[in-house]
């Protein structure tokens, strides 16, 4: 067949990678690898200790990139996957395609334990809902916020991370009354939009009054803009955690570095890249601390996680809540 | 009839290929999706709801946005004014926008802060809220409108301007000629019109969602994201795909069949004056129409420029860089597409009563789901090549295979034209394939050529379709870029990108467009 | 010779039946009541359409399977008989050889025909820059480079008035004095300039006979078209 002459016809779109290194190859989600995302930073540090040719490969979110390597099983390139929370790690266990990490696990800086002998967590945040500085009346817990008129943007937990995370947060501090708080919040929900960034940007422009992020979402506007007018509200029953964790492919070709880069992703020269690039909190505190701002973030007092198989067992009656309240 | 068949030749064998690999590849794509299923669920009340709600809201899309062209379309094409030609050619520009871009700059004159409801405040009145099914129609109608004006002025340019002399000698009155010659030719273009425009929509996704108001607003096409993404149950993917292709395809056959009526035999390219509308009311009701539609279209891509225009000189490099990749996605799939375009439309003039298959299976490329279509390829391509090193031929490919349909839209009328009226006399000279092509096909044709050309370039410039699957780092395209800046809280660059596809995107259709139209 | 061996042609109502034969070179006019079959019959000999049954032959060879664009055959339509997007030049050109590049031999075998057609200088204009005459001068110019034999003319000058027309009839007959023309006419008068006529009327084609003959002791059929 012409099969390979196609083939080749089409390699030579892209450059090929330049020495005879081995290659590292970390599947990622598509801000991680953005030229503003902590991704660039990283390369460079780890390439500088590794001998080795570290290639990321963008695919989508995290949902995305466990559907990618569970689409590609055990023939993946892939050595490395980063990227995934807790809401999904039920399922990637499932797939057993995952090794264990092997690595002693060093003193985390997490609001939880943490103890995974897959995944390693390489930074977290509070989800949080986010508004400007000047709003009068601002919520301090869901059933202030369902009682009142303030308009929020949501995200589809059907296709998005942070819609996910919220679905849990409810479940978390309400449990068996969570249909009753999402009753509530239905006549606040604008809108639901299929990821992060469209809330967030309807938002901005002014099409609700808060929108579902993260509590360091107004570190963003701080440090990057200067612009103080954006706050996180603080919810009394406490915040829902994201932990962004990594993991080793059992069918990596090279399993010597792999480990090598979950021992580096907990070091200083990874971990300071975090803050100011993904905006998130570093899993292990750098030494030089947090940068200029962070302290004005909220503190929430109360750190809300399912673990990943009470998770994934109350997601689809938390689904099926979340869409009879929202449908009517 | 013993009328001589045409050969095909080798042009419309070629076009048959191609009209061929277009379902060949959807259902290849949906059954390699199928294979490497791991057992999962069946469609779902909810899937079924999504179903209802997709083509209910495609359904309304299609018929209001074919509604409001007619009297658009009528009023353009019975009126000629300074700037008429750059207005129509402006007013396109919301069918090429990228849907994000679309969302946004819809927000600025319809959302809560937007002008209308600052105006509406400002006098004391109600606002009003943009989320909600109508705001997914507006949306589909500030989308889809410009397409539906320009099919249907098409239609009237078919209407021979000695039709309209021989009416005005018979003394008819404007509701005269708007039956015995305006519905003919709206029975023959408002269906294929509102059925493209239709199968659009039903894979609308973000603009759907993020419009309508929360989960009523479910599309299949978001089903499908689900089962994909987060149930990775690969099976009700496929499935729920395949359901909206056979409606999708039904609605095709029927509408195009219905699609032929009588034409109105050859006329001299004489422009159409006409006599029946130059009293002052109508002229008055043709202007409003067209003042309507240019503030409803143009306003919101102004909303783009404004927001934007301040951003564009700071962007990083890498939008830049990848403005440039989606230059070459753009020209590869261009490329590409008005090649296979061209040889099918030879195709479907040659086997008269084959044509209407033919468009239909174009058509199942708009209706199939690109993540379908994208999770498929994926899962055909990776046993062989590394994903990431195919991001931009199977970009490309992928978008030559969406935008063929309005392509062969605007070529299938214009060879069987071209071969109706001078077919006869290249076949008495002997005039055989490239020769044929040159001498005969291409010249007659190029303004539609041109015109398709235009538009396939502008919709791969801001198609997102399935690259996020093939996609690295290094490849990524304008609309990816956008999407990433939009992830990263940057949405002063995002509105500066944003500006910058749009600009792309138009300058590509009017290069096009333009030379298609130059000496022709 | 051409010959049309019982051809038998059958369109929905219609039928149209042939036996005649042609000996060339010089001009047949074919003339009829509108409807009787004329244009069927040009269609016939060209090669758009295919008889039911019967042959036809050219100086003894079978060319009934033969494509339009094989036969030996040229033709003059009533309309569209220019490319409107080429010059006078290259519509001409096109005549000897069905290239988009023709040879300059060619061409100047094109400049030459537009010279003996009297349009010399309007090489490089397109046919919409051109009368209704000179369109039709252009398509006798691409007649003369051509090598066929047969030339069908259906209704060819019937955009022109009458002394234009008969100014065009002459010309034909005094550049191509080799061919067997075969023109179609609604008019007596052109008809009155051919070598010999044949009548057609109701789908039945009457062997062509002398001109003179004809119309000095027309068949009845002819008799009623012409009153």
């Amino acid at each position: 067949m012409r099969y390979p002459i196609l083939a080749a016809g089409l390699l030579a779109v892209t450059p090929a990678s330049a020495q005879d290194l081995p290659v590292l190859t970390v599947y990622t989600y598509d801000s991680f690898v953005a030229d503003w995302g902590p991704g660039p930073a990283i390369e460079t540090a780890f390439e500088a200790t590794c001998e080795c040719d570290l290639q990321f490969i963008a695919a989508g979110d995290g949902a995305a990139l466990l559907g990618r390597v569970r689409l590609e099983g055990a023939r993946s390139d892939a050595d490395i996957v980063l990227g995934l929370d807790t809401n999904l790690l039920a399922a990637a266990n499932d797939t057993g395609l995952f090794a264990p990490h092997g690595l002693e696990t060093p003193a985390l800086d997490l609001p939880v334990d943490w103890s995974d002998a897959t995944f390693l967590p390489y930074d977290w945040g509070y989800f949080a809902f986010v508004h400007n500085a000047g709003m009068e009346n601002i919520p301090t817990d869901f059933r202030g916020l369902g009682a009142s008129d303030t308009t929020i943007v949501i995200q589809d937990p059907r296709s998005s991370t942070p819609g996910l995370g919220l679905l849990m947060w409810v479940k978390a501090a309400y449990g068996d009354e969570a249909p009753g708080i999402w009753e509530a919040l239905a006549d606040n929900v604008v809108t639901v939009t299929p990821g992060w960034s469209e809330a967030y940007g309807l938002f901005l422009e002014g099409e609700a009054d808060m929108v579902l992020s993260y509590t360091t979402s107004p570190a963003y506007h701080l440090i990057a803009e200067e612009d103080t007018g954006k706050t996180a509200a603080a919810f009394a029953e406490g915040h829902y955690l994201q932990v962004e964790v990594a993991g080793k492919l059992a069918s990596s070709d090279q399993p010597e570095l792999a480990t090598a880069f979950l021992d580096f992703m907990l070091t200083d020269a990874f971990q300071s890249v975090i803050p100011t690039t993904n905006w998130m909190y570093p899993a292990v505190m750098p030494e030089g601390g947090l940068p200029e701002g962070f302290e004005t973030l909220i503190q929430p007092d109360q750190a809300l996680l399912l673990s990943p198989v009470a998770a994934a067992e109350a997601r689809d009656e938390a689904l099926d809540e979340w869409l009879t309240a929202l449908s009517r | 009839m013993a009328d001589r068949a045409q050969p095909l030749g080798l042009a419309g064998w070629t076009g048959i290929a191609a009209t061929v690999a277009i379902p060949a590849l959807i259902a290849l794509t949906a059954t390699a999706v199928v294979l490497s299923a791991e057992g999962g669920r069946g469609l779902s009340a909810a899937d079924w709801a999504a179903i209802r709600f997709t083509l209910w809201q495609a359904l309304l899309s299609a018929m209001i946005s074919v509604g409001l062209a007619i009297p658009v379309a009528r009023a353009l094409a019975r009126r000629q004014f300074l700037g008429r030609e750059a207005l129509i050619t402006l007013l396109g520009a919301p069918f090429l926008l990228p849907v994000i871009v679309a969302v946004f700059g819809l927000l600025a004159i319809f959302g809560r802060s937007g002008l209308l409801n600052n105006g509406l405040v400002a006098i004391g009145a109600q606002p009003i809220s943009i989320f909600g099914l109508h705001g997914v129609v507006l949306a589909h109608v500030f989308l889809n409108l410009p397409l539906a004006t320009r099919l249907l002025l098409q239609g009237w340019q078919t209407i021979p301007a000695e039709r309209f002399r021989l009416a005005a000698s018979l003394d008819m009155r404007a509701g005269a000629m708007f039956r015995h010659l305006e519905v003919p030719m709206l029975v023959r273009a408002a269906p294929p019109a509102a059925l493209i425009i239709f199968a659009i929509c039903t894979t609308s996704f973000a603009v759907a969602l993020t419009l309508g108001g929360g989960p009523r607003a479910t599309t299949v096409e978001l089903a499908i994201f689900q089962a994909l993404r987060f149930d990775f149950d690969l099976t009700r993917a496929a499935m729920l795909s395949v359901v909206q292709l056979a409606i999708t395809g039904s609605l095709a056959l029927i509408a195009l069949k219905l699609a032929r009526a009588p034409d109105f035999g050859k006329g001299f390219d004489r422009p159409a004056k006409r006599w029946d509308v130059d009293d002052a009311p109508r002229r008055i009701l043709d202007g409003m129409f067209i003042a309507a539609a240019a503030l409803f279209l143009i306003a919101p891509m102004a909303a783009v420029f404004v927001r934007g225009a301040t951003n564009l000189a700071g962007l990083p490099d890498v939008v830049w860089t990848s403005a440039g990749r989606s230059l070459l996605v753009a020209a590869l799939s261009t490329t590409l597409v008005v090649s296979a375009g061209l040889f099918t439309s030879i195709a479907a003039a040659r086997l008269r009563s084959g044509a209407v298959w033919i468009e239909s299976a174009g058509l199942l490329a708009i209706a199939a789901s690109p993540l379908v279509v994208g999770t498929g390829l994926f899962i055909i391509v990776f046993p062989f090549v590394e994903p990431a090193r195919l991001a931009l031929p199977v970009t490309a490919l992928v978008n030559a295979v969406v935008t063929l349909p309005f392509v062969l839209r605007a070529l299938i009328p214009a060879v069987r034209d071209a071969e109706a009226s001078f077919g006869p006399l290249a076949d008495s000279l002997d005039l055989k394939s490239l020769a044929r092509l040159r001498l005969l096909i291409l010249p007659r044709i190029r303004r539609p050529l041109g015109f398709s050309a235009g538009l396939a370039a502008a919709l791969s410039m801001g198609d997102l379709g399935v690259i996020a699957l093939f996609a690295d780092p290094a490849t990524a395209t304008l609309p990816l870029q956008l999407y990433r800046l939009m992830g990263a809280y940057r949405m002063d660059d995002a509105a500066g990108a944003s500006l910058l596809l749009l600009s792309l995107s138009f300058a590509l259709f009017w290069a096009c467009d333009w030379g298609g139209r130059r000496g022709a | 010779m051409l010959e049309l061996k019982d051809v038998k042609l059958v369109l929905g109502d219609f039928r149209l039946s042939a036996n005649l034969a042609i000996d060339g070179p010089g001009v047949t006019a074919v003339i009829g009541p509108s409807g009787g079959g004329k244009s069927t019959l040009l269609s016939l000999i060209a090669g758009f359409q295919l008889p039911d049954e019967g042959r036809i032959f050219w100086d003894g060879s079978d060319i009934t399977d033969l494509t339009p664009g094989a036969r030996p055959v040229a033709m003059l339509f009533q309309d569209n008989n220019l490319f409107p997007h080429l010059d006078s030049l290259s519509n001409v050109a096109l005549g000897e050889v069905p290239v988009a590049r023709p040879s300059q031999d060619t061409k100047e075998r094109a400049r030459d025909a537009l010279r003996k057609v009297g349009l010399s200088g309007l090489e490089t204009r397109k046919p919409g820059a051109l009368s209704g005459g000179q369109q039709s001068r252009v398509a006798l110019a691409r007649l003369l480079l051509t090598k066929r034999p047969v030339i069908l003319m259906d209704e060819p000058f019937s955009a022109l008035g009458p002394s234009q027309r008969r100014d065009m009839l002459a010309l034909v007959k005094e550049l191509l004095p080799k061919a067997t023309i075969l023109m179609v006419t609604h008019d007596p008068d052109d008809a009155r300039e051919s070598m010999q006529t044949a009548v057609v009327s109701d789908g039945y084609v009457s062997p062509p006979r002398d001109t003179v003959a004809v119309f000095a002791d027309p068949p009845p059929i002819l008799d009623a078209y012409l009153r």
